[in-house]
């Protein structure tokens, strides 16, 4: 019989809250972090995206602000958790997809910047802060990373390699990334409209979140990771499937290793990035997979895509939803721009929920998800 | 006690040359990185234009993926879905992270920033192959055995996966290391068992 993953506690560090219930309290009252920005350092033209302001995070020296909104974010979500990071039973996972590569815009190219920018560099300067006992894993797979944080987490405890899984990610928006979502022609020049007739693209946007998870039967009675799944579209880097046919695999996967049908799942947090093509395969893939009347809702709308961390702030934010009851909407979203039908959320409306399901696709042709329920 | 799974083949690149299963296969010491791939590319004949425009991280793992498969794995003898890839390395994409941010400053280009991302080359495996099964990519400071043998053999194991590709894709500048290893659950007459001392002894054999 294999193990429950419990999550034990959770924290959302973003421009609109510092803390899980800041947070869903600021979306309650449809507060989103997605404006126009005017920073030069980032960008020539103005742009829209959900960034921290100067001062927001107080970054101590020897610190990247990458490195410090996972201090934050992590710290927080063990405070009172009653985990301890240097017992040998807990694991550091650490998500990101640029991690600090936002120094290469203003530092010389040395070996040293080299070893600096590396991500193992971030993860054990974080591990020797909270003094975790063991090496962390990094995980860079594109804007999966996060969900795939939550999955090698779980399975690693039910393994029992190990009892505890503190899993965060985060990633810092620079002019590296946002020229190259430019370069894509990807963004859109207002706030996002995931899954509607008139999205034109993303919105970028900065932020951390941690996860921990445990086999402790302390926990029992908490939120349970039930499943997940990671696949391939195998079609294009760069293009999502035609067909939403792998990403649907990956939730029939997840559905079935949570001992679920379709039926049994009360909501949907969506990737909804608001392009084009992603909305697109992803409505498919939710078609295919038998999920077309659960109601989904995506947030990029509220936080913009925060890539390597987008799948663990979505999936907080949705745990979140189920302890509160409350089912949040997809701001941006009117009138449906996918051909097939899918249940998108337009207003904040309480939900009796034990179970949603969180996807998310990305570069390279992944595709991931991930269930958790009560 | 779960069944073992087995190492079918190995591939390793590195040093101006090219390993499989212990034998030397190509040797090409005086150039530099980008002519080395392109000789191996020409070396073992290979026929895929796409190899053209990618990074040098996604070359150097595409072709030791090539080597390491042909002749020892059938692919229509799985679904898709159950063959894929656990990778590391070290640098992530930061090899091409330079090169993108480089040509950024005259105009951004998306064929290069889409492999500033180190799962890029896991991508491009699976586009040639049409594999769509389980994968990852993961960052550490050294080869770690003991990760790498235990995501894989969790996937083997559980039947997610048959067939697992995986091991080692690092780039940086004219440094660079490839070692892959195709991993499934069946053994053959000249297969090992996948094992962490196994596996280093081979990650060490140059």
């Amino acid at each position: 019989m294999e193990k429950d993953v419990f999550v034990v506690a959770d924290n959302v560090l973003s421009p609109i809250g510092k803390t899980t219930i800041e947070n869903f309290d600021q979306l309650k009252k449809n507060i989103s972090g997605v404006k126009e920005q005017n920073n030069p350092a980032i960008s020539p033209k103005p742009f829209f995206a959900s960034l921290f302001n100067e001062g927001d995070i107080d970054i101590e020296p020897g610190r990247t602000k990458f490195e410090q909104l996972l201090i934050d974010s992590i710290a927080d979500a063990l405070q009172n958790s009653g985990i301890d990071p240097t017992d040998k039973k807990t694991i550091l996972i650490i998500s990101s997809t640029k991690g600090n590569v936002s120094l290469l815009e203003t530092e010389e190219h040395t070996p040293k910047l080299e070893r600096r920018i590396a991500l193992s560099t971030s993860s054990q300067l974080i591990a020797e802060h909270f003094g975790f006992a063991n090496t962390p894993i990094v995980i860079s797979n594109a804007c999966i990373s996060g969900v795939m944080g939550i999955i090698t987490g779980m399975r690693l405890l039910r393994t029992e390699r190990y009892e505890n899984a503190v899993v965060a990610g985060a990633d810092v928006i620079s002019s590296f990334i946002l020229s190259g979502f430019e370069s894509f022609q990807a963004l859109s020049p207002q706030v996002c409209k995931p899954f509607d007739k008139s999205r034109d693209g993303l919105n970028l946007g900065e932020g951390a979140a941690t996860i921990i998870l445990s086999t402790n039967e302390i926990y029992a009675g908490n939120i349970k990771a039930l499943g997940g799944s990671i696949s391939n579209d195998a079609n294009h880097i760069s293009g999502p499937s035609r067909t939403g046919q792998e990403l649907s695999f990956a939730i029939d996967q997840s559905l079935k290793e949570a001992g679920l049908s379709a039926d049994d799942i009360d909501f949907i947090s969506a990737h909804g990035t608001a392009t084009p093509y992603n909305d697109e395969m992803e409505a498919k893939a939710i078609n295919l997979s038998e999920l077309r009347s659960i109601p989904l809702n995506s947030l990029k709308g509220y936080y913009g895509h925060t890539l390597g961390a987008a799948g663990l702030i979505e999936s907080v934010i949705s745990i979140q939803s189920l302890k509160e009851g409350l089912l949040l909407p997809t701001p941006g979203y009117k009138e449906s721009g996918v051909t097939q039908s899918v249940n998108v959320v337009k207003d904040i409306k309480p939900i009796q929920a034990k179970t949603f399901l969180k996807t998310a696709s990305g570069f390279g042709g992944c595709n991931a998800a991930v269930i958790f329920g009560k | 006690m779960l069944a073992e799974n087995h190492i079918i083949s190995s591939c390793i690149i590195e040093r101006g040359t090219v390993f499989k299963d212990g034998s030397m296969l190509f040797e090409n010491k005086e150039v530099d990185l980008a002519e080395f791939l392109l000789s191996v590319y020409q070396h073992f004949q290979l026929n895929y234009p796409k190899f053209y425009k990618m990074d040098n991280l996604s070359k150097l793992g595409w072709l030791a993926s090539e080597v390491l498969l042909k002749d020892s794995f059938q692919k229509d003898q799985y679904q898709p879905e159950v063959v894929g890839l656990v990778l590391a390395n070290r640098n992530s994409s930061l090899d091409n992270d330079f090169k993108y941010f480089e040509s950024a400053k005259e105009i951004a280009s998306p064929s290069l920033f889409v492999y500033t991302l180190p799962n890029i080359v896991i991508g491009e495996i699976c586009i040639r192959n049409n594999f769509k099964g389980e994968h990852g990519f993961y960052i550490q400071d050294q080869f770690d055995a003991s990760f790498i043998v235990g995501q894989a053999n969790y996937l083997l194991d559980n039947n997610i996966l048959k067939a697992c590709i995986c091991g080692w894709v690092d780039v940086l500048v004219q440094d660079y290391k490839a070692t892959l290893y195709l991993v499934e659950k069946k053994s053959t007459d000249s297969s090992k068992p996948f094992s962490i001392k196994n596996i280093n002894s081979i990650f060490e054999t140059i």
